[in-house]
């Protein structure tokens, strides 16, 4: 057996139709990070039907391995098809640390393969880092371990796990915490700083026994992972038409408009605009926080937004504690005022 | 006309959407006492989909759940909404389990049964991590679908909907299968009154790990790769915010300083 502390850092390169998520990026600059205190290589595991063209794009994002599997059974997710081409992969090449998004697919993927290898998987981190780790109870210490920090217990509490026994340590990480290599650094890396691998998938005589028979794509109008400024409401919003308020403000600031849960339970405004642990996590350079309580859930979704300010009718709503900016005030007054002055300048 | 044989895995959780200022104890940590025990939501969908297999094509329904005595409450729930067997796994030795010990007790369990269709819940509440389904179908080695929304039999065949988050996908799975269910698939059906009165006091079966062929290095923490090195409440810090007043000179002013440090502009 080789020595699993020397193995490379892997990302799985989650893609569908032969375009790559924006998730393996955001997991790269982390495995960059994670494998340059580990002094090794970060690979990015590229799996489906034609999809080799995707590997330029992961060395300038970070790989400096790409490790492909063709095979017309991964055209598209099955989840036994992809768990058994990469553990069977995972026993070869023998990397130390796996780390996946948690996205639907990921956290399809992920568990089964931590089944398979019969090895530890923590869940949603939404931090990781290298370091030491001493077993309270034995007394034995570990150096260079994969510390994953997640939430747990409905975001009540967070969660420092670590699997130092077992190799590989993997993790599904959330959407949009980890950050990718900017523009200039990708650029800097460019396309040849790294090598494409190809390996078997062992598939053939692998019976699947799930047939996908339609894909009906969300049409996804909304982009608020990207947005650089997000006027977001919540249940203090009202009525749905009062939403108009936020799409108002919205687009003085060309920003895009977010929700809270109860926004989205109350039907106020789509799912896809919900924000906090069962939403998206964003992190723009405004966000404008109208209605909102402030519940952990919501601010494991916000609160690393550049610059936050809360308009609430309650002073002792938990959202100003995030806040930099805090508007005590109803924001059917807040809000017009704010286009006002928008319009304005000031 | 095929009939099937389904099993669903319960989970009783604490109710973490009730963690108020009462459940929270001086030192920040949460009182996990303070919170009802609860029937996990999800597993409350996946009950509904057993149940609705059973009323459309005919079958059983079978409940398990892994852990205290105190759990048989959710099961005879579950018996009052129309389940016709349930098992409650309990053992000191499953204490500890992270998802891998706990898929691979509950695994055993289910295999007793030999179903047709295994359902969980996506996610249980508590622990968050939505492993535990998908690594039950991998140690079944059957076909798994998660996110599910929506079912119709075939035969020997699910047609199945789910989520993938980029879109809804239809697919086709062979038998035996695994499903993780959400709340799409709809709620679960109310008690029958008539089965209230039969099954408020009901016992469940109950096994211990040996029963179910566990070799005790797989359970509790002997089977757990992970372990929870620390654990932080989430406290807030208290704001330090700067106060705007919600007239017209306080948001000029607010604005005027954004554009001044080209946050919007
Ligand atoms: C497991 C779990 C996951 C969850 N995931 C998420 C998630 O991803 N995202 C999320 O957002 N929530 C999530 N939640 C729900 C979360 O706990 C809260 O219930 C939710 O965020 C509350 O939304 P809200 O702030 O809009 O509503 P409320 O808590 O009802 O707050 C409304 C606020 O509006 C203020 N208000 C009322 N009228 C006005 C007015 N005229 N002007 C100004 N202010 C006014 C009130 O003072 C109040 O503070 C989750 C919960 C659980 C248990
Ligand atoms: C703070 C904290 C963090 C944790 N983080 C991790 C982690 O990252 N990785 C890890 O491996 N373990 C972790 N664990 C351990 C994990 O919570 C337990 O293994 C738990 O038994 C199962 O996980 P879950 O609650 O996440 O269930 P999920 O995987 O979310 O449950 C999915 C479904 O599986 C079924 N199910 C789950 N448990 C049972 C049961 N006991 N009986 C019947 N059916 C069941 C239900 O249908 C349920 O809806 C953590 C525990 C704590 C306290």
């Amino acid at each position: 057996m080789t020595d699993r502390s020397k193995g490379e850092v892997w990302v799985f390169a989650e893609q569908e139709e032969g375009k790559l998520a924006e998730i393996p990026f955001e997991l790269l600059g982390k495995a960059r990070e994670l494998a340059s205190k580990l002094g090794v290589k970060v690979g990015a595991v590229l799996m489906g039907e034609g999809v080799e063209p995707c590997a330029a794009a992961l060395v300038a994002g970070g790989a400096d391995v790409v490790h492909l599997i063709e095979d017309p059974a991964l055209k598209v997710f099955r989840s036994k098809a992809y768990r058994h081409a990469l553990v069977e992969l995972i026993k070869e090449a023998q990397p130390q640390i796996v780390i996946f998004g948690a996205t639907h697919m990921g956290r399809d993927l992920a568990p089964a393969v931590a089944s398979a290898l019969r090895c530890g998987l923590t869940a949603d981190c939404t931090d990781l880092q290298i370091g030491d780790y001493t077993d309270k109870k034995t007394g034995e210490t570990f150096a260079n371990v994969l510390h994953q920090i997640r939430p747990a217990f409905g975001g009540n509490i967070i969660a420092t796990i670590v699997n130092a026994r077992h190799w590989p340590q993997m993790a599904t990480v959330r959407e949009g915490v980890m950050k990718p290599l900017d523009a200039a650094a990708r650029e800097a890396r460019g396309a040849n700083a790294g090598t494409v691998v190809r390996h078997a998938s062992h598939l053939d005589g692998v019976e699947i026994p799930v047939e996908v028979v339609e894909i009906v794509r969300k049409a996804s109008s909304v982009n608020l992972k990207g947005a650089r400024i997000i006027v977001a409401g919540g249940a203090g919003v009202g009525s749905k038409e009062n939403f108009a308020l936020l799409h108002d403000l919205a687009a003085a600031l060309g920003g895009a408009v977010g929700g809270s849960r109860a926004a989205v339970d109350l039907g106020y405004c789509e799912h896809e605009r919900q924000i906090g642990q069962t939403g998206v996590t964003v992190r723009p350079a405004l966000m404008i926080s109208c209605g909102i309580s402030g519940a952990v859930q919501h601010l494991a979704g916000m609160q690393d937004a550049a610059k936050i300010i809360a308009i609430n009718t309650d002073r002792d709503a938990p959202i100003f504690k995030v806040a930099h900016y805090g508007i005590v005030g109803d924001l059917n007054v807040v809000i017009p005022k704010l286009i006002k002055a928008i319009r304005n300048k000031g | 006309m095929k009939t099937y044989n389904c099993v669903v895995c319960i989970k009783q959780v604490p109710d973490t959407q009730k963690v108020t200022g009462e459940a929270m104890k001086a030192d920040g940590t949460i009182n996990r006492a303070a919170l009802p025990a609860i029937f996990n939501p999800e597993d409350k969908n996946a009950l509904e989909a057993a149940l609705w297999v059973k009323e459309t094509y005919g079958g059983t329904v079978t409940v398990i759940t892994m852990g205290l005595p105190a759990a048989k409450a959710i099961l005879r729930e579950a018996l009052m909404c129309g389940a016709d067997r349930a098992v409650l796994v309990t053992d000191r030795k499953a204490a500890g389990s992270d998802t891998l010990a706990t898929s691979y007790i509950l695994s055993q369990a289910v295999k007793r049964f030999n179903p047709d269709l295994v359902f969980c819940g996506r996610q249980a509440i508590d622990g968050d991590t939505a492993q535990v389904g998908p690594q039950i179908g991998e140690k079944l080695d059957c076909a798994v679908v998660t996110y599910l929304e929506k079912l119709e039999m075939d035969g020997d065949t699910a047609i199945a909907t789910r989520d993938i988050g980029t879109g809804i996908e239809t697919c086709r799975a062979k038998l035996p299968a695994l499903f993780t269910v959400t709340e799409k698939f709809g709620a679960l059906r109310p008690f029958q009154m008539r089965r209230v009165m039969t099954y408020k006091n009901a016992e469940p079966e109950v096994l211990d790990c040996a029963a179910i062929g566990c070799e005790d290095a797989r359970c509790g923490f002997a089977g757990s790769p992970t372990s929870v090195n620390k654990i932080q409440s989430v406290v807030l810090a208290g704001g330090a915010f700067k106060e705007i007043s919600p007239d017209d000179a306080g948001i000029g002013g607010l604005v005027a300083e954004l554009i001044a440090d080209h946050t919007i502009g």
